[in-house]
């Protein structure tokens, strides 16, 4: 038969093998899918898709900076043949005329099938004499001299007529045969990944790829530089910044808390003792994690590091309020345990308001906290005084509790009518500021939570810019079953968009059926050729009387001829072709959906102005309602990504706030008097309020994090409360050693989270400047507020 | 005797060269000289496709040293517009942009004129091969490219003057097409 002693440490120790086995298996993503709903809308959906696999998500851009011109065009070149040779890459663009000549030829080939011109009136009489007449114009410009070898075949047009539809996307200016920014400054170039770009690893081995392709081909001792941006960028240098900084930061706050610990211990064993329910929490927290969403997202780890501050503080009650002079853990048990388990459900209700959340960053957060929280505890329950060597004492920290006693009982003599005057004077000021700053009070955008500096923003916008429409953030979204539906469904979409070129609400668009039209409009265009017969006395009849003769068509007769009999042609056919990239780029196939991509280019007007172009989005929207069209929506990406985030921030408004009446509840249940959960809780409202104001105040917008930062002061903070609130309840013996433990844990909470205050990465950034001084303030406005000096007690 | 006469003309056909290399010289100081210039311009295509020669006309404008664009207003609006090394083409609603560069093909169409205008002589000379003829009030000036590639589109280009007023530019292709281009100077403010 086992001792209580041997059972508890086996539960103990095979729940600890169990949470290893689980985090050592568990799958860990550090792709933007934390800040994506985990219940999407349709829209939402689409634009999930988008920012994970989308052809935006894919680009790399690359910019060749110092040295000059010539250099760089050199290496551009280079460097562009390298990688296109690599199959990370589905294309890259630098300028160059690449497959020119094999593009050429397959329109060429295939001009009657692929220009959405031909008709079987443009092949009547009429239309022909009217095509006809146009060449011979154009042959009498200088630009039909270099036309003049394509009219015996193509007499209508239709070759340049797609190659125009193609070619409209205007890249930037280039010299030396390459891409070069306007002002010079940048030779550029743009790498499309095959990966998608929520494959974080993916692109990291693409940029890689980039970099040693520019390592190989840079001349020695040149000047030219190499920078790299884009979304795949941006998702490889936070994943490194976050996994830097909290691996960085739990280092030395682990350190820092180590040495607090054992300046007040004055004990290894006791040292060594302490961190056991941090250890184990951080463990289950993860477990809990991996086994309820199924992956852990790289953000929760960053997270934990807030744990150790909270979780520590279990231990030092434990240790300094029962281990004065002798092991008196049995009594700690009785009295104090029920306060601090009471502390604990306080924080699990507030962590548990963000179960729910749509999310996924903040339900993993919350799933996190409670577990790490709950296992803390009890290993502080149950395992720690199984674990006390016998006799074992740390140092009696009586007497600093003695001092901190007469610190505080000074504050008090002020008196508590005048405390709660200045508490309430203290709240009033938090609220005006508050309320004046109400309209600024909350960053709306999902931006405010990236780890990417605004220098780094703004660089990738100039590169975008430089390299002019190739943005793709404002699409039409035609969806549906199969490619041919969402291909004729892009066809019909663009009749809509040509009014809104003629209306220049747009300058233009692309289409994927620029690239490939649906096999619908391709056999109606096929049908619309006339037979050898009728279009051979068509082209008698058109010539009659114009400068061309009409025996210099007779290619054109014979190839119209070969047309009607041959293939369709498929997405198979574009193999081989630069088309196959721009057409790819513009089609998404999920397994049982697809989707065509109509990227919207600014009108000119706009695309002038220095500011990002803007496509007023509420007219296109109207001119696809009017025409009708199912399954095709317009998407503003920028527009999208920020109202969802709008709606966490919303969402998570709602549930901090069913947590804190969860935790209201929680206490009235518990302390059954309403003064006294008064008193617990004003001290925390207050701490609250005077952060909230104060980082407003210093112009700092709030974001969601923030929003969290205030729960976690109201988790850590209800144990300070309900300690003092205990206190006054108890024997005098109590006190010093009390204030002596809570004084310990808010040293190491505000340790833990001032640390996270200089993190570059803002949720982590936000976190810290919340915390630390809230749950400094929630201690002292506690010691001032909640607790009750007892009659005799204080001149003790 | 025979042979001081051979000498005679020797030198005098020498004299003559130099005084051609001399005009020429002159020429292409006047035209560096004028840093811009307004022409219209009729243009004729002689293609023999066509079984008679179509007609387009519009107006020329330049300005020293890289500026060049060509205006077609009849039969129907085109710009070309040359800047350093880049042409921007203009028809319609549509704008291309191409690099010199990039299209080899085009260069001696526009360098004979940009460069002729500029009164860049080395330009020319990378391109061509001179022969000048006439004096300068009157010249002319033949292109014949030097490149064989060239050569295989473009045959020669023959520009005819007047001091620092160019009057017609004939460019003829291998295939025996050509077009000509007659220039007349706008009143110039």
């Amino acid at each position: 038969m086992m001792s209580r002693r041997a059972r508890i440490l086996a539960l103990w120790l095979i729940a600890i093998a169990a949470a290893i086995a689980i985090v050592a298996h568990a799958n860990y993503v550090t792709d933007l899918s934390a800040f994506l709903p985990s219940k999407p809308t349709p829209m939402q959906r689409v634009l999930v898709d988008q920012l994970r696999d989308g052809p935006a998500s894919r680009l790399i851009l690359v910019a060749l900076e110092n040295g000059d011109t010539a250099a760089r065009a050199a290496l551009s070149t280079s460097m562009a043949h390298r990688l296109r040779a690599n199959p990370r890459f589905t294309s890259v663009d630098n300028g160059e005329p690449l497959t020119a000549e094999l593009d050429r030829d397959f329109l060429f080939r295939h001009r009657y099938l692929l220009s959405d011109q031909v008709s079987a009136g443009r092949f009547s009489t009429p239309g022909l004499r009217a095509a006809v007449g146009e060449t011979i114009e154009n042959l009498a410009t200088s630009s039909g001299l270099m036309l003049k070898s394509l009219v015996p075949h193509d007499p209508t047009g239709e070759t340049l007529h797609i190659i125009d539809q193609l070619a409209h996307a205007q890249g930037p200016r280039t010299l030396d045969g390459v891409w070069l920014s306007a002002d010079g400054a940048r030779t550029l170039l743009v790498a499309q990944t095959t990966a998608a770009g929520s494959d974080t690893d993916g692109q990291e081995l693409a940029l890689d790829a980039i970099r040693s392709a520019f390592a190989a081909a840079v001349p020695a001792a040149s000047r030219i530089q190499l920078r790299l941006s884009g979304p795949g960028v941006f998702a490889v240098a936070a994943r490194a910044k976050i996994k830097r900084a909290a691996m960085r930061l739990s280092i030395i706050s682990s350190i820092l808390v180590v040495c607090v610990l054992l300046a007040v211990y004055r004990s290894l064993v006791a040292l060594a003792l302490g961190l056991l329910p941090v250890a184990t929490g951080a463990l289950a927290g993860i477990a809990a994690v991996a086994l309820g969403f199924g992956v852990v997202h790289g953000i929760t780890l960053g997270f934990g590091i807030t744990l150790i501050g909270e979780s520590v503080d279990y231990s030092i009650y434990f240790f300094v309020q029962s281990l004065r002079r002798n092991a008196d853990t049995a009594t700690w048990q009785r009295t104090l345990w029920p306060t601090v388990r009471l502390g604990m459900l306080t924080s699990v209700c507030g962590f548990a308001s963000l179960l729910p959340s749509g999310f996924p960053g903040l339900a993993q957060l919350g799933l996190y906290s409670i577990s790490g929280l709950l296992a803390a505890a009890l290993v502080t329950r149950f395992v720690l005084p199984q674990c006390m060597p016998r006799g074992f004492t740390i140092r009696d920290v009586a007497p600093l509790g003695v001092r901190l006693r007469r610190w505080r009982d000074a504050g008090r003599h002020v008196g508590d009518r005048r405390i709660a005057m200045a508490a309430f004077a203290l709240a009033v000021l938090a609220l005006s500021i508050l309320y004046l700053h109400r309209g600024t009070l909350w960053n709306r955008e999902l931006s405010s939570l990236s780890p990417i500096s605004i220098q780094e923003q703004r660089y990738d916008a100039e590169l975008r810019s430089d390299l002019g429409a190739a943005d793709v953030l404002d699409l039409v979204i035609v969806s549906g079953p199969t490619l041919e539906a969402v291909l004729r469904g892009a066809e019909r979409a663009g009749g809509a968009l040509q009014s809104l070129i003629d209306a220049q609400v747009i300058s233009d668009y692309d289409s994927p059926t620029n690239y490939l039209p649906s096999l619908a409009a391709q056999r109606a265009r096929r049908d619309a050729l006339p037979d050898e017969r009728a279009l051979r006395d068509s082209v008698r009849q058109a010539t009659a009387g114009t400068a061309l003769e009409d025996a210099e068509l007779a290619p054109f007769v014979d190839e119209v001829e070969a047309a009607r009999g041959g293939a369709l042609l498929t997405a198979e056919d574009l193999r081989g072709t630069s088309l196959a990239a721009g057409f790819g780029a513009l089609v998404l196939h999920q397994s049982d959906h697809w989707s065509a991509l109509l990227p919207l280019h600014a009108p000119a007007t706009k695309a002038a102005a220095p500011a990002m172009p803007d496509v007023d989005l509420a007219r296109v929207d109207a001119a696809l309602t009017a025409a009708n069209l199912s399954n095709t929506q317009v998407l503003d990406l920028k527009g999208q990504t920020d109202a969802l985030y709008a709606g966490y921030l919303h969402e998570a408004m709602r549930l901090s706030l069913a947590g804190f009446v969860l935790i209201v509840l929680l206490l009235c249940i518990t302390l059954r008097s309403i003064s006294r959960v008064v008193r617990v809780l004003a001290p925390l409202a207050l701490a609250v309020l005077i952060v909230a104001a104060t980082l407003a105040g210093l112009g700092q917008q709030l974001t969601i994090l923030h929003l969290v930062g205030m729960l976690l002061i109201v988790a850590v903070g209800s144990n300070y409360a309900l300690f003092f609130d205990h206190e006054g309840s108890q024997e005098p013996g109590a006190g010093p050693l009390t204030l002596a433990s809570l004084a310990v844990a808010n040293v190491s909470t505000v340790i833990g989270f001032g640390l996270l205050s200089f993190s570059q990465v803002p949720v982590l950034e936000a976190l810290g400047t919340t915390v630390a001084p809230g749950a400094f303030l929630a201690l002292l406005l506690s010691a001032l507020l909640t607790s009750r000096a007892p009659e005799g007690f204080d001149r003790a | 005797m025979r042979g001081r006469a051979l000498v005679a003309l020797l030198v005098l056909a020498s004299l003559s060269a130099r005084a051609a290399n001399d005009d020429l010289d002159r020429v292409m100081h006047l035209l560096a000289d004028r840093h811009h210039g307004e022409v219209s311009f009729v243009e004729q295509q002689f293609l023999a496709m066509l079984k008679r020669p179509v007609e387009s006309s519009g107006e020329l404008i330049y300005d020293a040293p890289n500026r060049l664009e060509k205006r077609t207003l009849e039969p129907h609006l085109e710009s070309l517009l040359l800047v350093d090394d880049v042409l921007t083409v203009q028809r319609g609603r549509r704008s291309h942009v191409l690099d010199l560069k990039s299209y080899p093909q085009i260069v001696p169409f526009v360098e004979s004129i940009r460069a002729t205008l500029a009164g860049d002589r080395g330009a020319l000379e990378r391109v061509f091969r001179l022969e000048f003829s006439g004096d300068l009030a009157r010249w002319t000036l033949l292109l014949v490219p030097l490149e064989p590639q060239v050569a295989k589109s473009i045959a020669q280009v023959r520009i005819d003057g007047m001091r620092d007023d160019l009057i017609k530019i004939e460019i003829r292709s291998a295939d025996g097409d050509r077009s000509l281009m007659t220039l007349r100077t706008q009143a110039s403010p």
